[in-house]
Parts: structure tokens; sequence; C-alpha cells
């Protein structure tokens, strides 16, 4: 069977208004969106009451100067991720590149490196008495300078983060129809003008998805970011909640930042294009690039390098810390409780969290209006917050209203959701996206029920975008720290707990042995998820 | 759907048993070999032992061995909650108020559990306990004691600082000579109550003029203490205001390095001492394992541990002073009150986001 593929004109489809969604559809994805509209209305709330209004003592001047810093980093490194997401994917999907899917995991492994750990080995790399400056001084060259300010953190958070479109391209990489690209090959197209006519506009839907997770988590970034010393909107909304009795000034400035989010969020709608473009399982694999010798030595040089600096220098230096600290007889083991407390409440969350942005992915996809767009938007805002803003919104609430589930993994995972509900949306929609609705029109059309096609026709469709914003949820939530740290049930100390109480106060051995045993543990679910599945 | 049911009853199963493991893992880590067991005992038994919760706002690392200490002294269970410094333990226990599940709440500085005494959440320590502690380092009306003392100082390089250049006050460090080689870290805790000290001795004006000084002079901002203490040592940096046993555990911990704390002059704002500090929670129904909880912490052993392993000054009768440091009647910081601390810490932190340095 030939399915239907191609751009279609935005008029024809999906045909707004041709089927309402069903009642309980827009249930389950109110209720999936509630949570991230609780820290939103908390800061609505205290924003607007007497007294709400209050900067905190920064001028105008200042804020802009935050605001202008923190947009800097945000479409800086937003470039970059893209470039080098893009480029990884295609290189892993679409070339006979030896050994693909290693390195499609291996490119995805950064993302387990919480910021603050990377920033910290980045600054144990430089500087006076840094590991590489001291490898240098043997060699009788100068040190390197002190990793810091713009330049060190637009690398770090590129770095750590390209692997979100990675996950994000590779999926519609693999789906796309090469029928269209052989057209456009076979009308006397270049192969780069193919790139950029055909395959370009069917990776938009993914890319601009991807590119807004990393913009909002660029704007909501601490760790890496105060750490390396670059000054933000955030780090001043941190210094506001951890300086004063009053969260009244830190929740305005929240405020602020969510306005600032907003537009992020409606350039995204506006740069993911209206068209839809839907493509059915091909009805053969995509042709591969093969690569000369040139290309793959090309091919290898660039990943290796990539992963060299994202992962095996940072996991070089935790490991040079854990050998260190061994031979002074520190023990790792305390580590594992930690590390089953981080697994376990990382799979619930990362289910959780799939199975709720399903109903809400299905309305912003399938249903596009002003309504489900409210919805959709909502969540991308939180997403924008800083965590430590969501958490107290939590705290405040559940202490007044849901004294029962304070302090309890309940609540945690309520928190999660909030925070991390558009990975999964981001994933799932791109997904949603390429499929397009023929398909379940056909069933409907035999007299099958919606539930049934969602059950038998979509679900079964978008079971790959699924593992992918799994995956991404689950890292996400294996490094949260700030809500984390204010709502988990007291001892539930987590791997990311363990991290940070032993980097904040520089205890690299013990910081080494849980930063070790995170990657560790992401690993498993990564590999099973992403080489043998994304790929397959 | 069935086979993604079984999935998630799974991993429920996985987490369930996992915060049994968790509640397990940890009573053994507080409580050393022999009270496992007894955890497994009363899981089994439901026996009604009743856990003291403390918040603590000091590192896990500085806290566990004096807390295995007092269950095995004691037999009481102790179930930790550690923060992200002192200020989000206060903003949740700020939001609990009398309906909070701690018995103790245990700061890394006097504003913060200030301010949790001036909400009415503490409750009046005994006179046994009050009597231990000399009375700078304990609040005006007995809600909260001291545990240890750290004073402020400047750590710097002497490769790069000369000793002739050391300023004898804080106030000297608007000098052009100081441009761009201060390191400050203007959200952390210490310097903010260092900043609130200041406003109470020098007022408002003064404290804003010196903040914009030290601003216009490029002072360079850290996430932290640490950072600072590790750049001095590294020469990447000259010099930064910090409390004074970062630099002693960095010693103990690599050696002999090249740099150096330097005391400001007595009485000067620069020398602050400042108290960590304890209280009972007066919603707490388990207060009297609450104050022998603190007798522990002001026992002879656990002022020992703070002042070998930490640095810190015990505050006790005949607790030792660091080693190769003043001991703490040497030290002379301005002529505050701590408990006043806890009024100025929303003012201090306003003033330093106006001088633009957070």
């Amino acid at each position: 069977m030939i399915a239907p593929t191609g751009v279609f004109p935005p008029k024809e489809t999906p045909r707004e208004g041709r089927r309402a969604a069903s009642p309980l559809l827009w249930a389950l994805g109110l209720a999936a969106v509630v949570p991230a509209a609780i820290p939103i209305g908390y800061l609505v709330w205290t924003v607007v009451r007497p007294g709400g209004f209050d900067a905190g003592g920064f001028s105008a001047e200042r804020l802009l100067d935050l605001l202008a810093a923190t947009a800097l980093l945000a479409v800086t490194v937003t470039i970059a991720t893209a470039v080098l997401g893009l480029a990884t994917a295609w290189i892993t999907t679409r070339t006979d590149l030896p050994g693909a899917r290693i390195w499609s995991t291996l490119v995805t492994l950064p993302l387990v490196i919480p910021s603050y750990v990377g920033a910290m080995t980045m600054l144990a790399a430089s500087g006076n008495n840094g590991m590489l400056s001291q490898l240098l001084g043997e060699l009788g060259l100068p040190p390197l300078p002190v990793f810091q300010g713009f330049w060190a953190v637009w690398v770090a958070l590129s770095l750590w983060n390209f692997s979100f479109v990675h996950l994000l391209i590779v999926p519609v990489l693999r789906r796309l129809d090469p029928a269209l690209e052989e057209a456009s090959r076979g009308l006397g197209a270049s192969r780069w003008r193919t790139i950029r006519t055909i395959v370009i506009p069917q990776l938009r839907p993914a890319l601009a998805s991807s590119s807004l997770l990393v913009a909002l988590y660029v704007i909501s970034e601490f760790g890496a970011v105060s750490m390396l010393r670059y000054e933000t909107f955030t780090r001043a909304i941190y210094t506001q909640f951890g300086g004063r009795l009053d969260p009244t000034p830190a929740l305005f400035l929240a405020g602020l930042l969510v306005i600032g989010a907003l537009v992020v969020v409606l350039i995204q709608q506006w740069a993911r294009g209206k068209a839809a473009l839907y493509s059915s399982r091909p009805a053969r694999p995509v042709a591969t690039v093969r690569l000369g010798r040139w290309g793959k030595l090309g091919a290898w040089g660039f990943l290796g390098a990539l992963v060299t600096l994202a992962l095996i220098l940072p996991m070089a230096t935790l490991m040079w810390w854990a050998v260190r600290g061994l031979m002074l007889g520190n023990s790792p083991l305390p580590v594992l409780s930690h590390a089953a407390r981080s697994l376990s409440v990382s799979a619930v969350a990362a289910a959780v969290i799939v199975v709720a942005a399903i109903p809400v992915s299905i309305l912003a996809v399938r249903f596009p209006g002003k309504r489900s767009r409210a919805l959709e938007s909502t969540a991308w805002l939180t997403y924008s917050l800083p965590h430590l803003a969501i958490g107290l919104g939590f705290l405040v609430l559940a202490v007044r209203i849901a004294r029962p589930i304070y302090q309890t993994l309940l609540l945690l995972v309520i928190a999660y959701l909030a925070m991390f509900l558009p990975q999964a949306m981001a994933s799932l929609e791109s997904g949603l996206r390429r499929i397009g609705p023929h398909l379940e029109e056909v069933s409907r059309s035999l007299g099958v029920g919606g539930w049934t096609t969602l059950r038998r026709v979509t679900i079964p469709l978008i079971r790959r975008s699924a593992l992918a914003g799994a995956a991404l949820v689950f890292l996400s939530v294996m490094k949260e720290l700030p809500a984390t740290l204010l709502l988990r049930p007291t001892e539930f100390d987590t791997l990311a707990v363990r991290i940070w109480s032993a980097t904040s106060e520089l205890f690299y051995t013990q910081a080494s042995f849980a930063s070790l045993t995170l990657v560790a543990v992401s690993f498993l679910p990564l590999y099973l998820f992403v080489a043998r599945d994304l790929h397959r | 759907m069935r086979r993604s049911l079984v999935i998630l009853s799974i991993l429920g199963a996985v987490l369930a048993s996992c915060g049994d493991t968790a509640d397990s893992g940890t009573t053994t880590s507080t409580s050393g070999s022999t009270s496992s067991s007894a955890a497994g005992e009363s899981i089994t038994t439901g026996a009604p032992t009743q856990d003291l919760i403390v918040y603590s706002g000091r590192n896990e690392n500085f806290v566990t061995p004096v807390i295995e200490a007092f269950t095995g002294a004691t037999g009481i269970e102790v179930s930790v909650r550690y923060g992200d410094g002192t200020s989000d333990l206060a903003a949740t226990l700020l939001n609990e108020g009398e309906t909070t599940d701690a018995d103790v709440f245990w700061a890394q500085d006097p504003a913060w559990i200030g301010a949790i005494g001036d909400q009415g959440l503490l409750t009046d320590l005994p006179a046994d306990i009050l009597d231990l502690v000399p009375e700078p380092y304990q609040d005006a009306d007995g809600r909260w004691v001291g545990v240890t003392a750290r004073s402020r100082v400047l750590v710097y390089n002497s490769d790069l600082v000369t000793e002739d250049e050391l300023p004898q006050s804080v106030s000297e460090l608007v000098d052009p000579v100081w441009s761009g080689r201060l390191g400050i870290a203007p959200g952390n805790a210490s310097f903010i109550a260092f900043v609130s000290a200041m406003e109470l001795v020098d007022g408002p004006e003064a404290t804003l003029e010196w903040l914009e000084g030290i601003a216009s002079n490029d002072v360079q901002t850290y996430d932290g203490n640490g950072a600072i203490v590790d750049a001095v040592i590294a020469g990447d940096l000259d010099a930064g205001l910090v409390n004074h046993y970062y630099l002693l555990q960095r010693i103990a911990d690599q050696g002999e390095v090249s740099a150096l704390n330097h005391f400001f002059a007595p009485g000067d704002t620069g020398a602050l001492v400042m108290a960590t500090g304890v209280g009972v929670l007066a919603p707490s129904d388990n207060q009297e394992a609450a104050n022998e909880f603190i007798r522990h912490l002001l026992s002879p052993q656990s002022q020992e541990h703070f002042a070998v392993n930490l640095f810190e000054y015990g505050l006790i009768e005949g607790a030792p002073t660091p080693e190769g440091q003043v001991a703490l009647a040497g030290l002379a910081g301005p002529d505050i009150n701590l408990s006043d601390l806890a009024d100025h810490l929303d003012t201090s932190v306003e003033l330093i986001a106006q001088a633009g340095l957070s």
C-alpha cells in the first residue's frame, strides 16, 4: 500500500470543525495541564495582590541588561544546538556510517550530565590549577584561562543540550518518504537544493519544537550559569529567593520572565509553520547516503570530537576524582540507595508524563484552535520558569489545601508533570504531525470507535515518538534538583540531591561517585529506547 | 494497553519497594549497624518509636557523624531533611507554620533562624542549654543557641597580594588598588548577613555606597564561598570575602597552598563573627528529644568534631580552637546583636540588587 504523502496546504487539513474533539479528550487534556497552570496561577496571584508589584531593588536598566543577556544566550545556544543536532541526526540515520546506532546513543548521553556537574568539570579543567592546564604545562605551554563568562556558558549549554534536537529529529528523518527526495533529484535538483527545499521543510515542526525546548531551558537554567559566572535573569531570581524572607520580588521577576517566555512560545508557533506535513510509513527504507573514505573519517571526527567534549572529558574528570577517592578509602556504596530512588521516581514520572501528554498533543495537532493552543502554551510557559519558583508554588499550595500529599512522592510526580510535560508533548506532536489524520479517518470510517482508533491506530504509530519523549523526561527528572529539594519526602535523597550537596561544598569524590552512577543508570534505558528502537 | 498497565504496576511496585529501602538505607547510614535491625522490627511490630525530624541547613557531610553518634547514644532515630543551604528550609518552615512536622531547625547562620523565631515558630529553650553558650552567640530571647561560630575573613593569594596591601577595614576595598582583584558571593547567606551587619552599624545609605563602591571597582561575583577560595588558591583571583573555614578545609585536603586568611581589625564589620544556630520548633510534640539533640550538639565530643573536622569554633567552655587559629576570645566583630540581623535580610538583598551585584 502506498499511502498519500506530502505537503498539504493548510486549508485542506486538518479540516477544522469537521469533527469536534470528545469532551472526555478535553477533560483528559485539561487534567494534564492543570499542574502546569498551578505555578503560573500562583505567580499571577502573587503579583496582582496589593504589594505584589515589587522588583526587589533592581533598576529598570539592570533588568533590561539581564533580559538582554538571557536572550543572547537563549538565541545563540538554540542556533548551536540546532546545527549540532541536525548534523548528528542526519549522519546517524541517513548515511552508511558504521556504528551509527552506537553513535546515536552516545550523542544522546550528554543529556545525562547535569549542567552543574558539567560546569564543575569545566572549572576543574581550566585556570592556573586546571587539569588541562597542568597537562599543557607538562608540554611547556601556558595555562588555559578560566572557562567562565558568556563563551563558557554558551559552549556548556550547547554541548549538554544539542541532544534534545537529535532525539526529536531522528524519528522524523527515519520516516521521510524517499519518493519526494528522488523526485527532486530526478528533476535535476542538486543534493543541497533537495535538502533545503524538501528535507528541511519536513523537519520544520520537529526542529521548532526541539528549539523551543532548548530556548526555554536556557531561560530557566541556573546551575551552570551561576557556576560559570554569567549573569542572567534567572540567576537574579534565585538570588532573591535565596536571600530574603519575602518571596514577592522573586515571584514578580519570575512573572516578567513568563512574559518573555510567552514571546518565545509565540515565535515558535509561527516558526513551525501552518502547513501540515504528513508522511506515512515509507514503502521502503530511506536510501542511505554512501560516505566515501573521507566522508567516514570526517563523520567520525565530528562525532568523536562532539562526544569527547560533551561526554568523555567530563566523565574522565569525574573518574579521576572517583579513583582518587577510592584510593583514599571512600566507599561509593552509599550512592546505590540514591540510585534506586532516582531510577524509580524517574521511570514512574516518565511513564505518567508521556501518558498525560497524549491527549494534549492530540488536541493540539488534530484540533487546532484557540482553546487547544491555550492548553499547549500553558504547559510551555511553565517549562520556562525557574524550577525553584515551580517548587515553591506547589509547596505553598500543598501545605494549605493538600496537606496529606505534602512531602510525598505523589506531589513530586505532579510537580514533575508540570515541569516536563512539554518534553513529552514536543516529541508526541512531531510524531502526530507526521502520520496525518487519514489513517485515523479510515479507521473511523470503517466504524471503529474513537478510543479503539486511538489505541489501535494512533498510539502504535507514535510509539517511537512516545519512547523518545519518555527518554527526555526520564533524563530530566534524573537531573532535576531545586523542586526535588523542596518537595521530596524527608530523606528521599536522589542522586541529583546527593550530587548537589557534594558539589556545593566541593566534595569532588562524592560528587563523582554520584555523577558516574547517574550516567551509568541512565545509559541502559537510553540504549534500549534510543539505540535499539529509535533506529529500528 | 494491558501490557503498559502491567509495566506501570511493576514500576509502582519498584517505587514502593524503593521507598522501603530508602528508609532502611538511611536508617542504617544515620544510626550504624545495630539499629538497622531495630528499624526492621519497628516496621514489623509497629512499635511507636517516634523519629526526631531535623531540618538541616548544614551540609550532610558535616552533620552525619554527629547524628550517628546521637542515635548511638540515645537510641533516638533521626530523619534529616537537607536543604540547599538554609534559606529554602526557612521558606519551607515559614509556609508550613503550625502544621510543620519538623522538631529541630539547624541553620547555617543567625539571620534565618532569627527570622523563624520572630515568626513565633521556635519555642523557648531550657536554661541548662542556654547556659552552655556565651551570650553573644545566642538569641536575646532564648529561642535559639549557637552551635559553632565562624568569622568573616579576606582570603588572599600570597603571591598576588603583599602584606602591606592588606586592609584593616572592609571600607578600604573600594580603593582602586583593589580594582578587579576582589571576589564576593552576593547570593551567599553569610555575605548577606555581613551586609546586614554593615546596615546595623553604618546605616543603609553608607552600606549602599560601599556596595556601589566595590561594584564600580569591578568586583568579581561568584556563586559561593568555595568557588572564591578555589580561585584564590589557583591564583585566578587575588582575594575574596569569605568565611574563615573554607581555606582550612582545603589545606587539610590539599596540603599547604599559597593562600592565607586575613582577619580584619577588631571591631570592623568585616570581622563579623557569626553563629550557626539551632532551635526547637514550637509545634513539635517531641520537644524533650529535640532538647536532647541540642545538648548533644553542645557536648564536648560534637564540639570537638566541629573544630577538628570543620575548622569552626566550638562555643561551649573549653571547646578546642581550630588548629593554627586565633582563639575565639581573640576575635572581635562589630558591636551588634546577632538577633537583630533577621530584620535586615530583605533590605540587604535589596541593597545588593540596587548596587547591581545580583
